[in-house]
């Protein structure tokens, strides 16, 4: 086609439109470099060796399934990884939500102070990834921590709870719950787009709050709640640092805090198994996906916005 | 209504039926005042069972030792504050070089995020293109990715280039715009700004590079200080990339630097390890401080379209 002659309609057209579209390809290079070579690369290429054998010294070695075939029928650890991951996402993400929603909802009406609440509240979870956050969660609930100082005031024994497995979890999902100002800020956010007069309207009419709640506040932040869920959950299944500093590295005690990201760190950089460590981080990202995905196909059953209604 | 052949008159009932009224705004005004009291004390004791975690996290790092655990009070016996010079020379390198080498990896991270994530969110909010749906979306999903999915072949190819042990690891992706969260933010702010300015330019003869930086970018600074000072939060804190990039101790970071600290638990002392923790939160802290109107309405606004 480009050999010869190249009709001159054709080579205007051409260069239309490449006049069309070079300025925003321009601005977009750094972002697509980034995009091929930090994103679609990566996947790729940890899809290729999570169907490998590779230690970072010898070339990877291709071993077919063999990688996916011991994760789910005899590694103990990736099932308990699993079970740990789950069992945070589904006590923390609703906790922090909860306590974001209900907090939200008391700033929201008639607080003439709502800025000093706002950023009080909203501070731990600036603070929350940090190391020094977690350097501190580990001595507030240290056997002679400062939450078994209180306990102990009204008279209870507390446990060890960080190096007790039966308790260790719960720590972070307070610790999760601590955090739960971003949540908030959104949920906010929402409550200020529901018009007052639907709840002067409700008063007038006699219906108690708890119904004004769940037939004005819960519909019309439905799409907020969805947003918040979605995010909240991506970002509970990510969680690292506070995991991997409050269990030492390593999701001691007893495998209690091994998180999936923390299993899947040691693998990877303490035992140098690279392509056991992608077959796992593959694994992470299809659960994520298809968290994704389920939210948003169900969406359309719970969630109704604003705008669409005819 | 009383309907009977009685001696009270019209006058009287009415004034009857003002005096119940206004019993009954004053009662409903004492019950809002009632609940709006209750609602102060509520919020309060949440903020101080807030609060008290940083708070006592503040007061250990001034104790003496024996002081520190067991006890819920919050004012110190003695003001220890040589555990901040202690503390900050207390590991084999000085917190000096741990707080330039974060500030080195901080600014330049935000330097690349601004730029690079300005110059994406620009085209996808203002420019027309072929293929732009499909790489906005293409952009939006790549917000779900985790970093633990990527990591393992991006440490084999930076291994391979030798960028193990210097910051280009940690610097680098951000000038390629590694942070989809920011051109999101960015593209939702973008997107808001009328429309004639840019057509206005476009007859003036300004190129997309001048419209780009003579009206997007100022009237844009809102969004550009919110992305600024997440990325300046989150690099600061960042744990998981100069763990696995940086070996040499004198590259560390301050969040490694604290983690030593408590490698070696038992031999240091925990005002130390406090006192440092404390310092490292000081940037962070001072940042929302200045800036929490940009936060807050950032975390607003990127949340909601």
């Amino acid at each position: 086609m480009w050999r010869g002659s190249i009709s001159p309609l054709k080579a205007s057209f051409m260069r239309r439109f490449i006049a069309r579209n070079a300025p925003a390809y321009a601005f977009l290079t750094p972002w697509l470099l980034g995009f091929f070579l930090l994103a679609l690369g990566p996947i790729l290429a940890s899809l290729y060796l999570s169907f490998t054998r590779y230690d970072m010294v010898n070339a990877p070695r291709w071993v077919g399934l063999a990688n996916y075939e011991y994760m789910f029928t005899r590694d103990r650890r990736f099932w308990k990884a699993l079970e740990v991951t789950f069992t945070y996402v589904a006590l923390a993400v609703p906790a922090r939500l909860i306590m974001a929603l209900g907090v939200a909802m008391l700033l929201d009406k008639g607080l003439r102070t709502i800025g000093l609440y706002r950023a009080i509240f909203y501070l731990p979870s600036l603070l929350g990834a940090s190391i020094a956050i977690a350097i501190l969660w580990r001595q507030l609930f240290a056997a002679d921590g400062v939450v078994n100082a209180v306990l102990g005031y009204f008279g209870i024994q507390g446990a060890a709870w960080i190096t007790n497995p039966d308790t260790s979890l719960y720590t972070l999902v307070v610790l999760a719950m601590w955090q739960f100002g971003s949540p908030m800020l959104i949920f906010l956010a929402g409550l200020r787009g529901i018009p007052k007069d639907l709840y002067e309207a409700a008063e007038i009419d006699g219906t108690p709050k708890w119904r004004q709640f769940t037939r004005i506040t819960l519909p019309l932040l439905a799409p907020v709640i969805f947003f918040n869920l979605v995010l909240q959950t991506i970002e509970a299944f990510k969680t690292f640092s506070s995991a991997f500093i409050i269990s030492n590295g390593t999701g001691a005690p007893a495998d209690s805090l091994l998180f999936y990201t923390v299993y899947l760190f040691n693998e990877a950089f303490k035992f140098f198994r690279m392509g056991y460590a992608s077959a796992l981080a593959w694994v992470l990202l299809i659960i994520i996906a298809i968290f994704t995905a389920i939210s948003f196909l169900t969406s359309k059953y719970w969630v109704h916005y604003e705008n669409e209604r005819d | 209504m009383k309907t009977s052949a009685t001696d009270i008159t019209l006058a009287q009932e009415m004034e009857e039926a003002a005096r119940v009224a206004h019993e009954m705004r004053v009662k409903r005004d004492q019950r809002a005042r009632m609940g709006r009291l209750l609602k102060h004390l509520f919020l309060i004791s949440v903020s101080i069972v807030m609060l008290y975690p940083l708070l006592w996290l503040l007061a250990s790092s001034l104790k003496p030792e024996n002081d520190i655990f067991g006890s819920l009070t919050l004012w110190p016996t003695e003001f220890q504050w040589h555990n901040y010079v202690d503390g900050w020379h207390g590991l084999p390198v000085s917190f000096t070089i741990f707080y330039i080498n974060s500030t080195i990896v901080t600014v330049l991270s935000v330097i690349g995020n601004l730029i690079s994530c300005s110059f994406a969110a620009y085209a996808f909010a203002r420019l027309q293109f072929t293929g732009r749906t499909f790489l906005f979306g293409l952009m939006m999903m790549t917000l779900m990715i985790p970093y633990h999915v990527v990591l393992i072949p991006q440490y084999v190819q930076f291994l391979r280039l030798g960028w193990v042990d210097t910051y280009l690891p940690l610097v680098v992706p951000r000038f390629l715009a590694s942070d989809a969260f920011f051109i999101f933010l960015m593209v939702q702010f973008f997107r808001q700004l009328p429309r004639e300015l840019d057509e206005a330019a476009m007859i003036d003869g300004c190129s997309p590079f001048k419209i780009y930086w003579a009206i997007i970018l100022p009237l844009s600074l809102p969004a550009l200080g919110t992305a600024a000072i997440f990325s300046l939060i989150w690099t600061w804190e960042d744990f998981l990339a100069p763990l696995i990039y940086l070996n040499d101790i004198k590259s560390y970071t301050v969040p490694l630097a604290l983690r030593l600290f408590l490698d070696q638990e038992g031999q240091s002392s925990y005002g130390q390890m406090f006192a440092m923790s404390v310092l490292s939160l000081v940037p962070v802290v001072i940042a929302f401080l200045l800036f929490q109107k940009l936060i807050v309405r950032g975390i607003a606004t990127s949340g909601m379209k």
